[in-house]
């Protein structure tokens, strides 16, 4: 029977360790071949690694540890059953060696003795130690406490607040988007644009859109030709710094902000300026359903020349987004609401939504910026104007 | 001229347990010892000759005041010494002995006689009869003990001063013994000529006998010492003595002057190294200010190859210690790692009830300056003590405040000196006294109260409030 072993896959770039944050199989588990083996966060994206072999496994490391790119975090005995039930998770989060008193502090603060340097006879952790440790982390997280429910009193304080590590992929947006605002010399413009072009277009295309191309006609491909559109007539806005170099980019990669329950990702749209609106949204459904599960590789996430961000789906009147560096320039889409407006002297109501353009002004002026935004606001309004090339 | 990997001199505890280990690791050795049995002080004149008296004495101490309390009627109780000193005799010889047939199943070659350096890696040993031979060897350990301390006034003549040589073997119980030192020795050989029937005194020149205990541990045995009839002078000097019949020896406190009338007096105010005759100025060994030899932190001497260990260096005059010491030394002369913990020496008083101590006490940690949580449990609230008619006495457990790693243990009861293991081996690992509150204690034993004092250290004993 051979063994296999289960590794932390590459990941690319400068990734080298990330968190391996849960298990989908239980230690002595059958597992099949491509089953789902367990999830990864590294600081850019959380993925998911599968069997290559069916068998069962043997895991190494817990849920939670910190890993490196190629450790060895399980093995598969190829073509092996089961025999024995999977021991039950209570009985496996209490270290079965160590000190009585080890045992039980390890128990209750979830910290794991093995990663204690300890100070008994040859190396033993002692209680002392893992007191230590826990005082210096005071973020772990209890273990469900074995004994039965604890005075309320005691517990209450603890009910009102619950403290959880940042997951790398938060810790690392957080660092981002700090790195954005003290770098970036942002400031942000607004303008408003009427939808009724674009919501007649879909009105009268959107069901033979559906049946040709099995997905619905949404706002976000017209804003993502919109910006292809802009981006071309105001090239200044395709940019990035580089030191200090300045860096026109001459294609048209854009990246479009996606809130998954583990934190905003923003997968990139390649060659936005050869694809039609169709493969626009399906290439934007794509990603969005692989980021929100989880399936999404750091190579979705790289090298784009803009952002596309929606808090209008939020309901969102008005924000100002902040850039996803190294790019220049980020748009703000928000709700649609229906607005009186003044048009061709007469009052009118029109479903508006404002947009706002945030910009490094390092290497975007005003008048840049706002030509751009007066080009998306004008394609949205007139799409027949991107068909033309005005 | 016979050559040896190594020869140890004096075949005590530390001498021949040192022998012994250099042989298991293939040593050709030679052990040279003066006395014509093996075993040292320890087993010829000390520990073991002292613990057969105490147990007799326990013995008959129990059927005169004890048996009726237990409904065991036994009618007229006396004592015959000499059958009582024979067993003990018999005792001794067959220990040494044991040790005689240990040293020739090891291929260990003993040589009987005094031994003397000729120079650095050479001896000489003069027997019994005048006879010498010539030894020689790549290392040599000094393991020659030590001698009872005599006062310049008091000087041993084996009939009114005695030491504790002579007190394992006294041939009638004296009338009135007054014993000079309140420590181990004295405290134990008082103790079994008071059971015997003596009027003991101890005579001790500091505030309070039993001096390396805490203060509170020394307290309550003093009490019971004092209970079972020994009359206790602490803090009084010894300022000479009066013969006559009996003699009358005169000791000093405060300005007032005690006059203990005394047919034999004890003097057990300690012992100092023996290194007379040893010709070591010969091998260049060094002592110490106090006539100690001189050591590195690996016992070794200021003389290359020549090492020293037990009671002629420095630290406890304990055997269990000097056995470390030995089988360190075999271990690093074979270069082996050996480990001497010197921390960890339990010291034990063998009276009833026994007192023992391991590590730090409390009064030696506050004087460290550690913050210590101090857990304790009285034996009285022990069922086996309580039915075993001996529950004097407690455990007390001193524990790091912050990290609750155990520093020492100090206990006063009965088998306190077997109790005290369990503590060290903890000590040993670096446990806490949570680890030990959570081991299983077998019911109903003694041992159950140090693990009650453990949970003391968190306040949270089960079976005091």
């Amino acid at each position: 029977m051979t063994t296999l072993p289960v590794k932390i896959p590459p990941m690319g770039e400068s990734i080298t360790s990330g968190v391996l944050a849960k298990w989908h199989a239980a230690d002595g588990a059958t597992v099949r071949r491509d089953q789902p083996l367990f999830e990864l966060e590294t600081d850019k994206i959380t993925s998911e690694a599968t069997a290559e072999a069916a068998g069962v496994i043997r895991i190494a490391v817990k849920a939670g540890d910190e890993v490196r790119i190629g450790q060895v975090v399980a093995t598969i005995e190829v073509g092996a059953t089961a025999t024995n039930p999977a021991p039950t998770p209570a009985a496996a989060a209490v270290p079965a060696t160590g000190s009585p008193a080890v045992r039980r502090v390890a128990a209750e603060t979830g910290l794991d003795p093995a990663k204690v340097s300890g100070t008994g006879k040859a190396g033993r952790v002692t209680k002392g130690d893992l007191l230590a440790a826990a005082a210096a982390s005071p973020a772990a997280p209890a273990a469900p406490a074995p004994a039965p429910a604890a005075p309320a009193t005691s517990a209450a304080p603890a009910a009102r607040q619950t403290r959880r590590k940042l997951s790398p992929l938060r810790a690392r947006l957080a660092q981002r988007l700090v790195t954005a605002q003290h770098q970036a010399a942002m400031l942000t413009t607004f303008n408003e644009v009427d939808m009724s072009a674009v919501m007649a277009l879909r009105a009268r295309y959107q069901d033979e859109f559906v049946k040709r191309h099995g997905l619905k006609l949404g706002f976000m491909s017209f804003f993502t030709k919109a910006v292809v559109h802009a981006l071309r007539e105001v090239p200044a806005v395709n940019v990035q710094l580089d030191g200090e170099t300045l860096v026109e980019n001459h294609y048209y990669d854009v990246g479009v902000a996606v809130s998954t329950d583990r934190g905003l990702m923003v997968p990139v749209i390649r060659g936005c300026d050869r694809l039609g609106l169709a493969e626009v949204e399906k290439g934007i459904a794509d990603a969005a359903t692989r980021a929100r599960e989880g399936r999404i590789t750091l190579g979705d996430l790289e090298g784009g020349v803009f952002t596309i961000t929606n808090g209008g789906v939020f309901g969102s009147m008005l924000s100002t987004p902040i850039i996803n560096p190294p790019q220049s320039a980020i748009l703000g889409l928000h709700a649609i609401n229906e607005r009186p407006i003044a048009a061709n002297g007469q009052v009118v109501i029109r479903p508006m939504m404002y947009l706002a353009l945030s910009y490094d002004h390092r290497l975007i002026d005003g008048r840049e910026a706002v030509t751009f935004l007066v080009k998306v606001k004008q394609a949205i309004e007139d799409p027949a104007r991107v068909l033309i090339g005005l | 001229m016979t050559r040896f990997d190594l020869i140890v001199i004096g075949a005590g505890p530390g001498g021949y347990v040192c022998a012994f280990r250099a042989a298991q690791l293939g040593l050709k050795v030679g052990l040279v010892e003066k006395r014509p049995a093996l075993g040292g002080t320890c087993l010829n004149v000390g520990c073991i000759p002292s613990k057969a008296l105490l147990h007799s004495s326990e013995h008959f101490a129990w059927a005169r005041h004890d048996a009726a309390a237990h409904g065991i009627r036994l009618g007229g109780v006396s004592l015959d010494l000499a059958a009582l000193l024979r067993r003990k005799d018999e005792i001794v010889s067959r220990l040494a002995g044991g040790v005689a047939q240990l040293a020739a199943a090891r291929g260990v070659t003993v040589v009987t006689g005094h031994a003397a350096f000729t120079g650095p890696k050479t001896l000489s040993v003069t027997g019994a009869d005048g006879a010498t031979q010539a030894l020689e060897a790549a290392h040599v350990v000094i393991a020659t003990g030590s001698a009872p301390v005599e006062l310049p006034f008091l000087r041993f003549d084996g009939r009114t001063v005695i030491s504790s040589d002579h007190a394992i073997a006294l041939p009638e119980v004296p009338g009135k013994l007054v014993v000079v030192g309140g420590g181990a020795i004295g405290l134990e050989l008082g103790s079994v000529w008071a059971r015997l029937g003596s009027e003991v005194t101890v005579v001790e020149s500091l505030p309070r006998i039993a001096a390396s205990f805490d203060e509170d541990v020394g307290r309550a045995f003093t009490r019971m010492l004092q209970k079972q009839g020994l009359r206790i002078e602490a803090g009084a000097k010894v300022t000479g003595l009066r013969p006559g019949s009996p003699a009358v020896l005169t000791a000093e406190r405060g300005g007032q002057t005690l006059e203990l009338p005394a047919d034999r007096v004890l003097v057990a105010v300690g012992r100092r190294p023996y290194t007379e005759g040893l010709g070591l100025e010969r091998a260049g060994v060094e002592l110490d200010e106090r006539r100690r030899i001189r050591l590195d932190g690996h016992l070794r001497t200021s003389a290359p190859g020549i090492w020293a260990i037990g009671d002629v260096v420095a630290g406890p005059m304990l055997a269990h210690k000097a056995e470390e010491d030995g089988v360190a030394v075999a271990e690093w002369i074979a270069g082996r790692a050996g480990h001497v913990n010197w921390d960890l020496v339990p010291a034990i008083i063998y009276t009833h009830p026994e007192v023992a101590s391991v590590g730090l006490g409390e009064e030696a940690a506050q004087a460290a300056g550690r913050a210590v949580r101090i857990g304790r449990f009285n034996f009285a609230a022990n069922g086996r003590a309580l039915a075993a008619g001996s529950a004097e006495g407690f455990v007390k457990l001193i524990a790091d405040a912050t990290t609750d790693r155990l520093l020492g243990a100090q206990i006063l009861g009965p088998n306190a000196g077997e109790l005290i293991s369990e503590v060290v081996t903890h000590l040993e690992y670096g446990g806490s006294a949570e680890d030990l509150a959570r081991t299983i204690h077998a019911h109903p034993t003694l041992s159950e109260a140090v693990k009650e004092a453990a949970l003391a250290v968190d306040k949270r004993a089960l079976h005091a409030v």
